[in-house]
């Protein structure tokens, strides 16, 4: 793999061992372009290095992930990626994330194997989908919408609702898709239309989860 | 009555010495406004209760008390409303819709009410220890619109007659309209009544009884507010010290054992921080702690949690939904743990992906893994775990179970349990 193809990751983290951990776990197949262990730091430091993709801490001290995004949104870095990293599963945190535009979560605890290629998906423009967030998904979008203002967007189809199932189940898109019989674009399909549901409806159990608690 | 008494004139002669010595030792019950047995308030049996005399006696004598320039009366709504009510039996606490009902007094319990009532006040104009009128009518007036603005419900929303009530329609309009307008009414009157022969001070009479039905009118609402805002507060400082901790216990102690967990020296060490991982984040982040056993999520986390101890592997626990457990449950959360404990063992693999989710018409469980597989057809009957503890044990509840497998694909169990219809 040469270097111009490295996928450009920046890690951001209070934890300056998380930091180097990610740094020496992701070394040999993504280029780090650098870290920042506060908000306002990582705003800077992003901007100024363009990555492509930002590892993002859910929860930090001033505003948490949610205001790393926001910042580097306000300040112009629309190309970058963010994929966010948690060690808490509350679905609020999750779900807060997603909204504010992380394109996909895992948790800390993923191998540095699946990180990497967690990072490669998220720059390819796809979104990652683990188990954990696929049943957050279903739990969300559950049963009736309580008042469906628009059906497009609070409403998941069957065909979504199946492939978030798989997910659920610990499959991967691959197999997914030879389950459903489709390819695995059109699987990808589906999630990215998922995660653009969870970013833009106006369910009220997202909107709640996604303000019922200040993310630490 | 007679049965108490009957009680007594067994007990006493029965010849037990020891027996009223520690009668009397045994600690008085509380006076507490009786729940049960009631024909106003509850005061008189919780009086009954408290000196271990027969409700009815105590009735008696308040009826008495009440003929003497109406004391019995006055006590009898201090008790009311200084005593506390009686706390719920347990049974009744879990049905809170129930006990609003059971509150409410019974037809038969009102009309007793109001019978007491009109027969005290007859007595008390018969033996001439009555008010003047212009007094005895707004007192009226104002004891009415009083009761009116009290009686919501029932006991427990007593007094909750706040803007937000009415709001939200816990309480009528017309009712709190009525009320008031009948407190104020009779205020006027006392005044008007009043206004010629009270020279001495009419000033000071007109701010009495405006004060009189201020504090009427906005007594019990005032002292629910106080009392809400005590326990308000209190509840606040609890869930502030949580949200600290949470906070604290994040950036240290969690963070700890995610990296740990990224470490690749020791299996053991990684499986022992993510159950700790796993405990700490539920009691920080988790739902409110529920009874143990009681919520089937709680029951597939705790499985995962035991499978990852014992078999030092990582159980990806996915549940959408959630439902009570009872029998049926509890056999569907053996089976998965069984199957987890299957994958975990057999399939070769570290990583194991439970995936629960209730429906309303069903409970669907899939244990999956990415291991060795293995054909079905060809188990050999040393194998009989899945047949016997998966498949049987399912089958009991009405639920089906199925093994996919193929060698070298992975192996995945779906379980499948109908539920009642609810």
């Amino acid at each position: 793999m040469t270097a111009a193809m490295r996928v450009r990751v920046f890690v951001v983290d209070d934890h300056e061992l998380f930091r180097s951990g990610v740094r020496s776990g992701l070394g040999t197949s993504c280029e780090i372009v650098g870290d920042a262990g506060s908000v306002d730091e990582a705003v800077a430091g992003v901007l100024a290095a363009a990555p492509d993709v930002v590892l993002l801490d859910v929860h930090m001290p001033a505003g948490g992930g949610r205001a790393v995004i926001e910042g580097v949104r306000a300040g112009g870095g629309t190309t970058t990626r963010f994929l966010a990293l948690s060690v808490s599963d509350a679905a609020e945190d999750v779900i807060g994330l997603i909204r504010a535009g992380a394109r996909g979560y895992v948790t800390k605890s993923i191998s540095a194997k699946d990180l990497a290629a967690a990072v490669r998906r998220i720059h390819d423009g796809d979104v990652v989908f683990s188990p954990r967030l696929a049943g957050f998904v279903l739990d969300a979008f559950a049963g009736a919408a309580t008042q469906p203002l628009d059906p497009e967007m609070d409403l998941l189809t069957a065909r979504e609702r199946e492939a978030l199932r798989y997910i659920a189940r610990g499959y991967t898109y691959k197999e997914v898709a030879v389950e459903l019989h489709i390819s695995v674009k059109t699987v990808e399909t589906h999630v990215s239309a998922v995660l653009r549901k969870l970013q833009l409806s106006n369910r009220h159990e997202l909107t709640r989860w996604a303000s019922e608690r200040q993310l630490i | 009555m007679a049965e108490t008494t009957a009680q007594r004139g067994t007990s006493t002669p029965g010849g037990d010495p020891a027996a009223a010595p520690r009668r009397a030792a045994a600690p008085r019950p509380r006076l507490e406004r009786s729940r049960r047995d009631r024909v106003i308030g509850g005061v008189a049996a919780g009086i009954g209760q408290h000196l271990g005399l027969p409700p009815l006696t105590v009735r008696i004598a308040f009826v008495a008390l009440s003929l003497a320039a109406g004391f019995g009366i006055v006590v009898y709504g201090l008790l009311w409303l200084l005593a506390p009510q009686e706390a719920l039996a347990p049974d009744a606490a879990a049905a809170p819709r129930s006990r609003m009902l059971a509150v409410r007094p019974t037809p038969r319990q009102a009309f007793g009410g109001a019978l007491i009532v009109a027969g005290i006040l007859l007595l008390l104009l018969a033996s001439g220890f009555w008010f003047d009128q212009s007094i005895a009518w707004p007192v009226s007036l104002a004891a009415i619109g009083f009761a009116v603005l009290w009686a919501r419900s029932g006991e427990e929303g007593r007094g909750r007659w706040s803007l937000d009530a009415v709001m939200t329609g816990q309480t009528s309009l017309p009712r709190v309209a009525i009320g008031s307008v009948l407190i104020v009414v009779a205020m006027g009157v006392v005044l008007g009544n009043n206004y010629s022969l009270a020279a001495a001070g009419p000033m000071l009479l007109a701010a009495a009884v405006a004060i009189g039905g201020l504090g009427l009118l906005v007594g019990p609402w005032a002292w629910n507010v106080g009392r809400e805002l005590i326990e308000e507060r209190s509840q606040r400082v609890r869930t502030e010290a949580r949200a600290e901790m949470a906070a604290h216990l994040h950036d240290s102690v969690l963070q700890t054992l995610a990296l740990i967990q990224r470490a690749p020296e020791s299996r053991e060490m990684a499986s022992l921080a993510r159950t700790q991982e796993r405990e700490l984040r539920a009691w920080l982040y988790g739902r409110a702690p529920s009874l143990p056993g009681t919520r089937m999520r709680d029951a597939i986390d705790a499985m995962a949690g035991r499978v990852e101890r014992e078999q030092h592997v990582n159980v990806e626990a996915v549940v959408v939904g959630d439902a009570e457990i009872d029998e049926h449950v509890q056999a569907l959360v053996a089976a998965v743990g069984e199957a987890t404990l299957n994958a975990a063992k057999h399939s070769g693999q570290t990583e194991v992906s439970v995936f629960v989710e209730v429906e309303a018409d069903a409970i669907s469980a899939f244990v999956r893994d990415h291991g060795a597989g293995f054909d079905p057809a060809a188990v050999a009957s040393d194998r009989r775990g899945i047949a016997d503890s998966i498949i049987g044990r399912l089958a009991a509840h009405g639920g089906t179970a199925e093994v996919h497998s193929k060698p070298g694909d992975g192996t995945e169990v779906v379980l499948r349990l109908p539920r009642k219809a609810a």
